[in-house]
Parts: C-alpha cells; sequence; structure tokens
C-alpha cells in the first residue's frame, strides 16, 4: 500500500477573509504567517497561497543545499534551517507562493502542519480550512488484510467497493458477513463456483430475511460462548428500507446484537435502477421515468436512519464516503455498539451508472450532497442523543447539487424548490432533536 | 563496463535524471560517472564553503547509502574523455571504456577562461568545484587585498566573501553594470552601491589589458584606464562554457552547447544531454541558447531521464526561462524572465524603498524583477510560461503584483 498523507483543506466558498488563520499562524511560528489570504476576483471571494507539500515538489528538486526533503512518514517539505544557504531557489521552484521569504528573519518560511496539529485550521471560524486525516486513516487500514478477492467488478467510480474493502479491513477475520442482493454480492464479494470471494464466513440472504438470519447467527455464537464475532450485514438501501425492512425492524425492536451497513445509492441499481423507498423526490429511475406524464419520482425519500433512532437502536449514524474520517469513527462506534445491541451505519453511496455522474465525480458528489445538506451526517445512541458530527454552517443551495447528477437534469423550479424545502425541514427537525437534552437511558 | 543507463556527470541534472528513471524503471542497470573525487553536491553552494557558513561534509546532496538504495553504480574521480556513438561506448581518461543502451551527457559547465596577456603566467582561482572553494577559502585567510574579473553571479558572490573576510576587494567587469541579462541598470545600480558601501572597488565598463605576475600568488592587473591593481589574490570569473571537449569527433551535434531537442534528445541515436552542458530552446526566442542554471538543469535532466526510461508521459520542454535569485549583503535581488528587456514591452517599473520592474507584453507578463522587495519567483514563472492573460486585472497587477499572482495561481488551480 502506497503512503496517504494528513492534509489541511481550504474551502475558498466558505471563506470570509478574516485572516484569523494567518494571526494564529504568525503567533505560533512567531515570524511572517506561512499561510496567505487574498482576495479574490469575485466581490468577497478569497483565494490561498500556502505549501500543498506537493508528491513532486519542485522546491526539493532546486534546493542546491539539501536543505529540503518531503518526509516520508507525515508527507510534509520539511525545512532544515541548519543546512539551508538563504538563496532562495526554492520559491522559484513553487508555483503557489508556498515557500517564500520572511521578511522577520530574512529567510524563507513554509507550512509544517504545526506537527498535525495546525494552529490555522483551529483559527478558523468558518470551517474554510480544515485538518484532513483521511490519509493515516487509509495508511492504517491499508495495511491491513484484505478481506476480499481482487478484482471486484463493481461500476468504474463506485464508492461501493472502497466501503466494503476498507470495513472488513477494520474489522477483521472475526466476523459473519452476509450480503443480500443488491450490487454488493453481484460484483463478487459472495463468490464463484462454489468459493467465496471473502476471507470470512459470507452467505447470501433472501433481500427479506438478512437481519433475522444474523439474528439467529448471533445468539449461536453466543450460546456457545464467542462473543468476539462481529455479526453483520452489507446490505443495499431496497433491501433494507423495502423488502427487507419488517427483519430490520423487528431485529431493532428485540436490540439483537448485530452490526447492520445500509450501503445506500438511493435504489435498486444492480437491477436495472428500480425506485426504491430511499429515492429521492424527482429523481429519473427506471421505474420513475421522465416523460410526458411522470417527471420522475413524485415522492419523498423515506428517512430510514431517522426510523431507526425511533426504534432506539444502541447506535445510529449517517456517513458519507466524501469524509472518510468520520465514516471510519462512526464505523468503530457501530462495532461496538454491535456486541450491546442493534447497531446501524447508512453509507450515502453514490452510483455512478444510475445516476449519470461522471465516475471522476463521485468524491465531489458525495462532498456537494453533504455541503447543501442534502445528506446530514449525525449519530445517535441512547445515552447521548442525536448529535450533527459535521454540518455546513452555511449550506449551498440544493440546485448546486443537484445540477451535477444527471438522473435530475429534468426538475423544473417547482420540483427544485420542493427538493429545497424538505431539505430545509428535514435539517430543523435534526437540529430540534440535536437540541434537546438526551433521553434518559431506556431500562431493559 | 557496462550500463543500461548511463549518466557522465553527478551534478543538477544527472540527479534528476536519475530519479525520473528510477520512477519508471526501479531495476535497468545504471552508473553514474564524474570526475569529481566528492559525492554530489552543487556548485551553487560553493560561495558558502569558501565563507565557513557551509562546511564542505554537509554540501553533499546524496550519500552513498541513497545509490545503493537506487541500484546506480556511482564511480567519482573518474574522467569521460572520447564518445563512440556507433559502438555505444564512453572511454575514460584512465584508459577504461563504458558501454551504455542509453547515455546522457549532463557534464555541465567549466570556467571560461579570457584571452588576457599575461594570465597565463600567473596563479590565479576559480570557482565551479568543491576543490576551488576549498582552495580559495585558505588563500583567502592569508591574502590582504583580491581582484575579481566578472561580476556575474560567480563573481559577485566570490567579492561579497572575500569582502566579508576583511580583504580589500576589486571587481572588473566588461561590461557597464553588474549582473547584466538579469538586472535593468537601475536594479543593477542599487546592487553596485551596496558593494561600494562594503568597501568593494568597482571597475564597470572597463578591461583588463594585461596582467604582470608577482611573487608567489602576487601579481598586478592593468587596467584599459591605465590603473594598476596589485593583488594577492585574483579570481577569474568571466563566465561559464559548457563540458564537451570529450565530445570532439563523436559525431553529437555542437554549437556553444550540445544541441537538443525538445525531449533533451542530441543527434545521436540513444544519447540525451541536459543542464549547463546543453543548448536547448530559450522559452523567449524559441531558438537553441545556454541558460545555465539550476531550475532549467533539473527541468532538462527529468525529461531527459523520462525519455531515456521510455516513460510516456514525457512532455516537450516548454523553454528556458532565465532565473536568479540573490542574496548580497542579506539583502534580496530577484528576476525572472525578460526583466532586462529594453523596448518591444510595456514596462512598469516602481520605486519606493524597493524597486521592482515589470514586462508586459500583449498584455501578458514576460518578465519581472525587483531589488529589496521579494515576490514570489514561482507564481511570475507560471504566469510567464502560461502565457496567462492579465489584461483584465492589469492595474491590480501593477499595484499589487504579490497579492494578484497569489489569487491568480490559487484560482487557476482549482
Ligand atoms: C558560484 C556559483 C554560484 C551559482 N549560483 C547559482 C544560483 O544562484 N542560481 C542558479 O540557478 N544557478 C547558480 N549557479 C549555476 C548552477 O550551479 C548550475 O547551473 C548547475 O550546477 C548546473 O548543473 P549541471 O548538472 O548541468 O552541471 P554542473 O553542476 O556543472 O556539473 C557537471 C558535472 O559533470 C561532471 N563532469 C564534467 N566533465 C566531466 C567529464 N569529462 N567526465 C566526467 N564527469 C564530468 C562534474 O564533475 C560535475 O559532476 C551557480 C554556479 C556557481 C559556480
Ligand atoms: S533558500 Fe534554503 S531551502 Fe530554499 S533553495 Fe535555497 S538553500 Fe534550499
Amino acid at each position: 500500500m502506497g503512503t496517504a498523507f494528513d492534509t489541511i483543506t481550504f474551502k475558498a466558498s466558505s471563506c470570509d477573509g478574516c485572516g484569523k488563520c494567518m494571526t494564529a499562524c504568525a503567533e505560533a511560528k512567531q515570524g511572517a504567517a506561512r499561510i496567505s489570504i487574498v482576495p479574490g476576483t469575485k466581490e468577497s471571494s478569497f483565494e490561498l497561497a500556502m505549501c500543498r507539500q506537493c508528491g513532486d515538489p519542485k522546491c526539493v528538486m532546486v534546493c542546491p543545499a539539501g536543505a529540503l526533503a518531503k518526509d516520508d512518514g507525515s508527507g510534509v517539505v520539511q525545512w532544515d534551517a541548519s543546512r539551508c544557504i538563504d538563496c532562495l531557489l526554492c520559491t522559484a521552484g513553487c508555483s503557489y507562493g508556498g515557500i517564500s521569504l520572511d521578511s522577520h528573519t530574512a529567510r524563507v518560511s513554509k507550512c509544517d502542519q504545526c506537527d498535525g496539529d495546525p494552529a490555522c485550521v483551529k483559527a478558523c471560524p468558518t470551517d474554510a480550512l480544515q485538518w484532513v486525516t483521511a490519509g493515516s486513516v487509509f495508511n492504517k487500514y491499508g495495511d491491513k488484510e484484505d478481506m476480499f478477492v481482487p478484482g471486484l467488478s463493481g461500476c468504474q467510480g463506485c464508492n461501493s467497493e472502497l466501503i466494503m474493502r476498507h470495513a472488513m479491513r477494520k474489522i477483521g477475520r472475526n466476523s459473519v458477513l452476509a450480503t443480500p442482493p443488491g450490487c454488493i454480492p453481484g460484483m463478487g464479494s459472495v463468490g464463484y463456483n462454489g468459493k467465496t470471494g471473502t476471507k470470512v464466513p459470507v452467505f447470501h440472504p433472501l433481500l427479506t430475511n438478512t437481519a433475522s438470519m444474523l439474528a439467529g447467527i448471533r445468539r449461536y455464537y453466543d450460546r456457545v460462548g464467542r462473543k468476539d464475532i462481529v455479526v453483520m450485514a452489507l446490505a443495499g438501501d431496497g433491501g433494507t428500507s423495502d423488502c427487507g425492512f419488517h427483519a430490520v425492524s423487528g431485529a431493532a425492536e428485540r436490540g439483537e446484537k448485530v452490526l447492520y451497513v445500509c450501503v445506500d445509492n438511493e435504489g435498486y441499481m444492480n437491477t436495472g435502477m428500480q425506485r426504491s423507498s430511499t429515492t429521492p423526490f424527482g429523481s429519473w429511475t427506471s421505474t420513475t421515468p421522465v416523460g410526458e406524464h411522470m417527471r420522475g419520482k413524485s415522492q419523498d425519500a423515506k428517512n430510514l436512519p431517522l426510523i431507526m433512532v425511533a426504534h432506539k437502536c444502541a447506535y445510529v449514524a449517517t456517513a458519507s464516503t466524501g469524509y472518510m474520517e468520520d465514516l471510519y469513527d462512526k464505523l468503530d462506534k457501530a462495532v461496538e455498539a454491535s456486541f450491546r445491541g442493534f447497531s446501524y451505519l447508512h453509507i450515502y453511496s453514490p452510483c455512478p451508472t444510475g445516476w449519470r455522474i461522471p465516475s471522476s465525480k463521485v468524491i465531489e458528489a458525495c462532498r456537494m450532497s453533504v455541503d447543501s445538506n442534502f445528506v446530514t451526517l449525525w449519530e445517535y445512541t441512547r445515552e447521548g442523543g442525536l448529535r450533527f458530527t459535521r454540518s455546513p454552517d452555511r449550506p449551498i443551495p440544493v440546485r448546486d447539487y443537484v445540477k451535477m447528477i444527471g438522473k435530475y437534469r429534468h426538475l423544473d423550479d417547482a420540483q427544485l424548490d420542493h427538493i429545497q424545502s424538505r431539505v430545509d425541514e428535514q435539517v430543523t427537525l435534526l437540529k430540534r432533536m440535536a437540541a434537546a437534552p438526551a433521553a434518559e437511558p431506556a431500562v431493559i | 563496463m557496462e550500463a543500461k543507463y548511463l549518466i557522465i556527470g553527478s551534478s543538477h541534472a544527472a540527479l534528476e535524471a536519475l530519479r525520473a528513471i528510477r520512477q519508471v524503471d526501479a531495476e535497468g542497470s545504471m552508473a553514474m560517472l564524474t570526475r569529481d573525487v566528492h559525492l554530489p553536491y552543487s556548485p551553487t553552494i560553493l560561495p558558502y564553503v569558501v565563507s565557513g557558513r557551509s562546511p564542505a561534509e554537509r554540501v553533499i546532496l546524496r550519500d552513498e547509502a541513497f545509490f545503493t538504495a537506487s541500484k546506480c553504480t556511482f564511480v567519482g574521480n573518474t574522467t569521460a574523455v572520447g564518445l563512440d556513438a556507433t559502438a555505444k561506448t564512453v572511454t575514460l581518461a584512465d584508459g577504461g571504456s563504458w558501454r551504455y543502451d542509453k547515455l546522457l551527457i549532463a557534464t555541465g559547465a567549466a570556467p571560461a577562461i579570457p584571452p588576457v596577456p599575461g594570465l597565463d603566467g600567473v596563479s590565479y582561482h576559480v570557482l565551479r568545484s568543491l576543490d576551488d572553494a576549498q582552495g580559495l577559502r585558505k588563500a583567502m585567510g592569508t591574502a590582504r587585498r583580491a581582484v575579481v574579473l566578472g561580476a556575474g553571479l560567480v563573481g559577485l558572490h566570490a567579492a561579497e566573501n572575500l569582502a566579508e573576510a576583511g580583504l580589500a576587494v576589486s571587481v572588473v567587469e566588461m561590461r557597464s553594470h553588474v549582473l547584466p541579462g538579469y538586472f535593468d541598470a537601475k536594479a543593477s545600480t542599487r546592487i553596485e552601491a551596496a558593494f561600494t558601501e562594503h568597501g568593494v572597488t568597482l571597475f564597470l565598463g572597463r578591461t583588463v589589458v594585461g596582467i604582470d605576475g608577482g611573487k608567489g600568488q602576487a601579481c598586478t592587473v592593468r587596467l584599459d584606464g591605465g590603473e594598476a591593481l596589485e593583488t594577492d589574490l585574483l579570481l577569474v570569473a568571466a563566465g561559464v562554457k559548457p563540458v564537451v571537449d570529450w565530445l570532439a569527433g563523436s559525431g553529437v551535434a555542437i554549437d556553444r552547447g550540445v544541441l537538443v531537442n525538445d525531449t533533451m534528445r542530441t543527434n545521436q541515436p540513444d544519447v540525451w544531454a541536459a543542464g549547463d552542458v546543453a543548448q536547448a530552446r530559450d522559452f523567449h526566442s524559441g531558438e537553441q541558447a545556454l541558460i545555465g542554471i539550476i531550475p532549467t538543469a533539473v527541468e532538462q535532466g527529468r525529461l531527459a531521464g523520462m525519455g531515456m526510461a521510455g516513460d510516456s508521459y514525457v512532455k516537450p520542454y516548454a523553454g528556458g526561462l532565465p532565473v536568479n535569485t540573490y542574496r548580497f549583503f542579506g539583502r534580496v535581488a530577484l528576476s525572472i524572465g525578460q526583466a532586462a528587456a529594453e523596448g518591444g514591452g510595456e514596462v512598469a517599473e516602481h520605486e519606493g524603498p524597493g524597486y521592482r520592474r515589470v514586462v508586459l507584453a500583449d498584455g501578458r507578463l514576460v518578465g519581472y524583477a525587483s531589488v529589496d522587495e521579494p515576490f514570489d519567483v514561482g507564481i511570475m514563472g507560471e504566469l510567464i510560461r502560461r502565457r496567462v492573460d492579465l489584461s483584465g486585472c492589469k492595474q491590480d497587477f501593477l499595484d499589487r503584483p504579490l497579492e494578484t499572482g497569489r489569487r491568480l495561481m490559487s484560482e487557476g488551480w482549482r
């Protein structure tokens, strides 16, 4: 596995130019700020000049003193003050103003990410600057044993494989996995010709009985004293919210100790892109076509994770592959909770084929869905109630997100307004729930 | 001996080629030959070896472990004296030879020695190798007076070293200003004033008519105005010339340097050249020119290495841009592109505590220089290379070049 690095990210659309990052940097480094926010072309827009810790750093290549080097561990381009001869050639190598002359010291200075705790990020009041630790997450799990066969046949750009491989790397061999009908078994995880596609016991239940079967397996393991086995499903939204819902609801109500992961791609994509109850309003699917009479789906999506909250599960959370560190954090908690009761993790995962988006835009779609509140990221426990883990302070209009997705191309203004109002409604409700004090722990 | 990849020279161009080759071909046998006795170092660091700021053992850019890990045989103290491009063989001064599949000529440049009457009869210093630097440092310890011939980068760096060490220094330059080509007269004048303030005597627009020998290292340098400069130490820094003598009779096409196309190939099959030795496309004129600086050596070395290893991502060379980042007595002078150009373009000069000179042509940046007013050299270089149209933000750019440049690059990146 290659090495990935943690990084500071900048979202220009959230920056209001307050300059607190620069002050914080200058203070932390006792010199000139190594981050520079400059006015953008448009009114009250802002741009950033800062070291990008390039993978192929030109500053390093041109340094005649060997004073710059990319650190293999952190990915930071490190500057060695004792070797530097102050020739400034590195400033000619950098295209981003990432290393420049500090007039206080008359030497070059550049961002060193404050050893993994950047002062600028902490000072940013709008979250325009963020410290993204997905790199460490990938390194940690990239080194672990992969539990699937190589060459799963997912569509190009689909995140399901990412979710599957990384979730199972984390959970490891002590697990039993159910993959009910859908894309996940469809791409080869169940196996072919009598061989499984995984290194852990895997089975292919019916759409309707996944949660019931898992409940039985867990009870058996409990009986024989194997309390260390994670009993889990990697299921689709159709099998979870429609045909398998009674089994999921029943297992949750009984408090079965099961980890249920729903990978939500908003429809039955594997069988030809039919609508499911989680398909959003207005979406084109093969059963909600766009023509003279129909303009895509005419009902709103069912909010399944919220329904699971109403079951008072041990843990309920939503996640998105756009924010892997958030996803990983929740996966940890979900696994732990599955030894105490029903644990439900709902992961939003765009379908490039069925949604009609280029494979290169999938992660961007994930991010925009969160930035517009179309997808909300939160977690729920009986003890702590509902808590947002990542919510935009200034959400972008839902239109901006919807615009990039082919299945919404036909939407008219009224439909777009409808989606926006539903998103707003949903967020208001969630915010009320988040603000309310946590419920008394249920006495079982 | 033989190697799939044979690299002659061990400096910037050579090291970048090694890196580019190993990115594509982790195993192919490789050897790097250099006439230097030391592990790789940069000539640019030598003034700091002279001053004592950089101890010689700390200027090494790659150690033995690096060459072992890179599966490259490093052979020092070995001078190439001939090339047979048909037999694909390089012959060495010690009588040995190396056969290659792909050859990189990265022998850089060496000091040019002007035909001054009497120069061959006296002992003088040059500054290109680590041994030169250590020799100069030693000589500097006992001398009281020094004369430097040439006010280019090397001459000025050395003059500063010598002056800071307490010597009485004179610099003789044929042209009317220091660092010609990089800076216009106004910028150069500021730099010259700093030297004068630090006690260095500048003889600009003057030629040496003869040199008379004296006792030991001492000699007398006679100028066209009749002055006779007595000195204990003479440094010749009158420019450099590509090291191509060893290629005589090889069939490799040479003008002033080795002529290369936009992928750094010479006219001979499987022979590439890069760095100070190569005469490659000049960004501004499109002609093949010598631009002896690290950024071009690095870029050309990378392209040559990619070509040698058959890397399919190799993109043609856009052409070299002159770049100069110069520190003098703690101050800063910077220059990129056609910054000293007179006529043709539109020139905007700004004089305050610092000085800057922006040259535009067709609403696009072609050159930028400053003294005592730092700017992001790399960003300006990118604006020049990408021929970014500045007509929409010209006033912003002229008023606040630093901010506007940063903004343009940040926007262009997304
Ligand atoms: C004092 C000084 C200051 C400088 N300051 C700057 C600066 O501020 N900015 C800047 O950009 N540039 C500067 N330069 C120029 C810069 O150092 C060169 O452009 C750069 O070193 C070129 O690299 P190169 O790999 O082409 O060749 P070189 O560095 O010239 O190296 C040539 C290599 O070839 C080897 N070699 C030569 N002939 C043979 C042979 N026949 N057989 C075997 N090996 C051979 C040499 O040993 C050496 O390893 C400065 C140079 C000097 C001397
Ligand atoms: S200023 Fe220092 S770090 Fe930058 S290139 Fe010169 S020696 Fe290297």
